[in-house]
């Protein structure tokens, strides 16, 4: 397998040689339609048959003010003919709606890339506002790269001029003009692009045909117009996949049809409290639509509300689901506990960003495990999984719903800004391969009477909905009677309760098995990883290994209980790198649970690592 | 009242044995909360209240041990969340008759938000606010329902923040029946009966007797020597009458404001004194803003006027939209736009939108 930003690119190479991949960035002001762009071309490559991985990666302001630094919005996206896992180190092409978007932009574009620029957006204003002395696409400054710079704006207002819009709505269809430009030059259909647009504007067709327009324009311009630089029209063959059928994928949709799915395998119905955040909104909003599959979504008053009408929820026989981000999962930290104490299911979604407090709230981090795994008042142990991409995060949900039922306890699933936000194909799994984990309540009264917190197998505790006869009993924070469940703060019985508690939860590694992604179970170097970083470290052992590196590749999906093999399996390795997007949190539980000498690579920036980092770092232990 | 809002459940025969659990009851001897307990558990027999559709819900507090004595479904939550917890409650299982028993500080201090939205939202149950003035569980500190210049081992030079008033909050937060009693009055079991046959959020303050940290703080209108002057019984389609009927309620027309009048000869009428209506909202919002001292204290069902409730605005919403559509999770995995590896076709073209749609804020 090549790998993809390495290989590839820029696609004005002279030669005729076709790259195994692309790496294209479109880059405008917040309120220019970048991250609609580029999921519509998003689309249209996945309907060429290549494979992508994609970055959006916007402010948090919803209209910054026009064409500041700040105000940029950005979508990348990487696609090629061959296994894609990262949304790519550096672009080949950086598309640039104004001259905010370019400078914030354009330090990251390969050397001899591909720069678009919309010179109609180029104006004193702008450039005063991007803080440019003087206008780049005219001073030399861009010598490393290739520029094809032309007035988009005044194209697109030519294009749109017969339905007689007025100039600012004209303008709006610049996005659509550049995307059709970006169609022709990777020789795509145009075909879902308009139906998609005529769906979207079905209520107001002259703006569908506007749009409509300015696509074909855009297209049209790459067939015909005499460039300045000699574009040349570029066909990625479809990457190699296995047969089937495929959608595009975020892991905001993923891990919402996943918790669906999931309380599907129970027979259970599906309450889900949340309350807005971002990045976790998404889930609320997609579970809000899917009533037929008996899921009730409760916009809560706060965090806290959210959580306690899910445990609420569970308590009365429903699958309680709640989701957030950091901050809002410190509010629910109270309510985790009696999840805990009073052992029902519920299942926790955080998708991270960067912290603390407000932090940065639309950009990705992986910097809540402790939080996840440590973070609540008492002894209070509970499973913490964690998705290492957009469409893993749907078995990661049903696996969370699945130990959150049969081991009566709340599980915190752990996804990032950045699998909530970004978009990969996905092979439709058949659901009939699902193993159902239907979820039994106690109904009658059992012999020796009722016992509430009397234990199965696997120490959990028999779940009793109100409503059930005979089978009336209290439950709350205070400390259980062992069995009875009667309040006892006894000393003994708090150890039993305690170890009980965490013997339940040390129980669900029983049987897990930690895999190796990539290399063998023993040698020089395994480069451990968690969540959203699966990509960059597959990239990067793969290039080492290609270059005779002994280094394997172990990505943990459950990070609390850790699978009960791990620590021998790090133990065959002489070094340990464990790269995060934190000061090092996984590599600590490491450290802690096997007296291994993790060694950490951090990257706080709020950014994706680039393959090329983590590939340095391997190098670096490996010199 | 139309469907929305009636209140039809099937009556189960019990006593009140049938109500009280094995637990030791372990509240301080001569608290009031041994009185309401009794109460409930004397009324729920007359209500044909069903135990195991009965779920008591609590947050933290001396009122909060409410669950453990009671023999139904019962969950002690955490500070100030139970309106939250009964909310996913009902939402899962509308059958059940969920009572929330809560005080000053949990209900209105920690929990304010929560006691707000359950009242807005108007979900059906009833909510028992125990209101002593005072943190008891804590040892004593001053609530936000305590008056000014309350003094307490946090204020020891007397509190000097103004009092939250319960049932003018519960009123002001879009409560649709605000009833008041306190402890050992004889007619709680009349205004807990009323609060189980109204249908949405039924708001109950009850004033009850912290005898070791703000003892007889209530005694001014629930001594026996003071109802006469202290107690405004109201009730629906009756004169505002107290004092043994030699007093009554009016509304200073100019003032647009209620004062006391005396009534002579039982000649209530002559006098102006209102009758109760227990759908006005404005005599409502008088009632649980009277200072007393210049007023008696309002107690029995100041306002009863249901409009229809959350779960069950829930529940028809989701039965709208479920209608006619069959889940089938295979086909819910497969939306969106779709292409087939293999024989390279486009499955779903023209169902475009979703897949790869940007971030939503």
């Amino acid at each position: 397998m090549a790998s993809a930003a390495s290989k590839s690119t820029a696609p004005i190479a002279s030669d005729e040689t076709v790259p195994e991949a692309v790496v294209v960035r479109f880059a405008g002001d917040s309120g220019d339609g970048m991250q609609l762009t580029g999921g519509q071309f998003t689309l249209s490559t996945a309907l060429a048959g290549n494979d992508l991985a994609t970055f959006p990666d916007f402010p948090a302001e919803i209209r910054a003010p026009q064409g500041t630094l700040f105000g940029v919005s950005a979508f990348q996206i990487n696609f090629g003919s061959s296994d894609i896992t990262t949304a790519g180190d550096a672009p080949d092409i950086l598309i640039a709606m104004n001259p905010a978007a370019l400078k914030t932009n354009v330090t990251d574009l390969k050397a001899g890339g591909l720069i678009i620029a919309d010179t109609g957006e180029f104006n004193d204003r702008n450039l005063a506002k991007a803080k440019y002395e003087t206008n780049p696409l005219e001073d030399g400054s861009l010598a490393r790269w290739q520029v094809l710079a032309f007035d988009i704006s005044a194209l697109t207002l030519e294009s749109v001029k017969p339905f007689g819009l007025g100039n600012k709505e004209a303008l709006r269809s610049k996005n659509m003009w550049t995307l059709g430009l970006a169609l022709w030059l990777f020789d795509r259909s145009r075909e879902p692009i308009i139906d998609w647009l005529k769906a979207k504007f079905a209520k107001a067709p002259e703006i569908a045909d506007a749009n409509i327009a300015a696509l074909n324009a855009g297209h049209a311009y790459g067939e015909t117009a005499e460039l300045a630089v000699p574009l040349r029209q570029l066909h990625l063959p479809p990457a190699p996949a296995q047969e089937g059928l495929y959608r595009t994928i975020t892991g905001a949709e993923a891990i919402s049809l996943g918790l669906v799915a999931g309380a599907q395998l129970a027979n259970l119905p599906m309450f889900f409290g949340g309350y807005p955040i971002t990045p976790a909104s998404a889930i609320l909003h997609h579970l809000s639509r899917l009533k037929e599959y008996d899921v009730t979504t409760f916009q809560a008053e706060d965090e806290i509300a959210a959580i306690a009408s899910a445990i609420g929820a569970s308590y009365a026989g429903s699958l309680g689901v709640t989701s957030s981000s950091g901050p809002g999962i410190a509010l629910k930290g109270e309510a985790m506990g009696l999840a805990i104490m009073t052992e029902l299911p519920l299942v926790i979604v955080n998708s991270q960003r960067g912290g603390p407090s407000t932090g940065l709230p639309t950009k990705t981090e992986q910097s809540d495990l402790y939080q996840a795994v440590y973070g609540r008042n008492g002894d209070a142990p509970m499973p913490v999984l964690a998705a290492r991409s957009p469409a893993d995060a749907f078995d990661v949900a049903i696996e969370a719903c699945r130990i959150a039922i049969q081991y009566m306890t709340p599980v915190m699933i752990l996804t990032d800004g950045y699998i909530a936000n970004a978009a990969e194909p996905w092979q439709v799994p058949d659901m009939a391969s699902y193993e159902p984990f239907e979820a039994r309540f106690l109904e009658e009264m059992p012999e020796g009477g009722l016992k509430p917190y009397s234990r199965n197998e696997k120490l959990a505790r028999p779940w009793i909905k109100p409503g059930t006869p005979d089978l009336m009993h209290r439950i709350g924070g205070i400390e259980k009677e062992v069995n009875t469940g009667h309040i006892n703060y006894g000393a003994a019985n708090h150890q039993a309760m305690t170890e009980l508690r965490r013997d339940k939860v040390q129980g669900i590694a029983k049987g897990l098995k930690q895999d190796v992604a990539i290399g063998e179970a023993a040698g020089k170097l395994a480069v451990v990883g968690w969540g959203s970083t699966f990509g960059p470290i597959h990239q990067a052992v793969r290039r080492a290994r290609r270059k005779g590196h002994d280094v394997a590749h172990i990505h943990i999906r459950h990070i609390w209980p850790l699978p009960e093999n791990l620590g021998d399996l790090l133990k065959g390795y002489e070094q340990i790198l464990v790269p995060e997007m934190n000061t090092g949190q996984l590599k600590t539980v490491l450290r802690d649970q096997y007296l291994v000498d993790a060694k950490p690579l951090n990257k706080i920036s709020g950014q994706p690592f680039r393959i090329a980092e983590i590939e340095a770092a391997i190098e670096g232990m490996l010199a | 009242m139309n469907d929305m809002t009636t209140v039809t459940r099937e009556r189960v025969e019990t006593t009140l044995k049938d109500w009280e659990t094995d637990q030791e009851v372990r509240w301080c001897p001569g608290c009031g909360d041994y009185a309401i307990l009794k109460a409930v558990q004397r009324t729920l027999p007359q209500l044909g209240a069903d135990p195991k559709n009965t779920v008591f819900v609590s947050g933290i507090g001396c009122s909060s041990r409410f669950p453990y004595y009671v023999e139904s479904y019962g969950f002690h939550t955490i500070h100030g969340r139970a309106p939250a917890v009964a909310t996913g409650i009902k939402l899962a299982n509308p059958q059940l008759d969920v009572w929330l028993v809560t005080g000053d500080g949990d209900g209105l201090s920690i929990g304010g938000n929560h006691t707000m939205h359950i009242l807005r939202r108007n979900l059906d149950c009833q909510i028992l606010l125990f209101n002593n003035e005072i943190y008891g569980l804590t040892k004593g500190q001053y609530s936000p329902t305590s008056r000014e210049g309350t003094r307490s081992p946090s204020t020891p030079y007397g509190s000097i923040d103004r009092p939250a008033k319960p049932a003018a909050f519960a009123l002001g937060s879009g409560a649709r029946f605000i009833a008041r009693a306190y402890d050992v009055a004889k007619q709680l079991p009349d205004v807990l009966t009323a609060a189980y046959n109204h249908k949405g959020a039924a708001f109950v303050e009850i004033f009850q007797n912290c005898i070791v940290y703000n003892k007889d703080v209530f005694a001014d209108f629930t001594e026996k020597k003071n109802s006469d002057e202290g107690q405004l019984w109201v009730e629906d389609g009756k004169p505002m009458l107290f004092s043994k009927g030699t007093k009554g309620i009016t509304l200073d027309r100019e003032a647009l404001a209620l004062k006391v009048v005396d009534v002579v000869d039982g000649d209530w009428q002559a006098a102006g004194v209102i009758v109760h209506d227990v759908t006005n909202r404005s005599v409502a919002h008088m009632l649980v803003e009277m200072p007393f001292g210049l007023f008696p204290m309002a107690l029995g069902v100041l306002y009863d006027d249901p409009a229809a409730s959350f779960e069950q605005a829930v529940e028809e919403q989701h039965a709208r939209l479920a209608a006619g559509k069959t889940p089938d999770l295979q086909k819910l995995v497969s939306q969106g736009q779709t292409w087939t590896v293999g024989a390279r076709e486009e499955t779903d073209a023209a169902n475009a939108g979703s897949a790869g749609s940007g971030p939503e804020l």
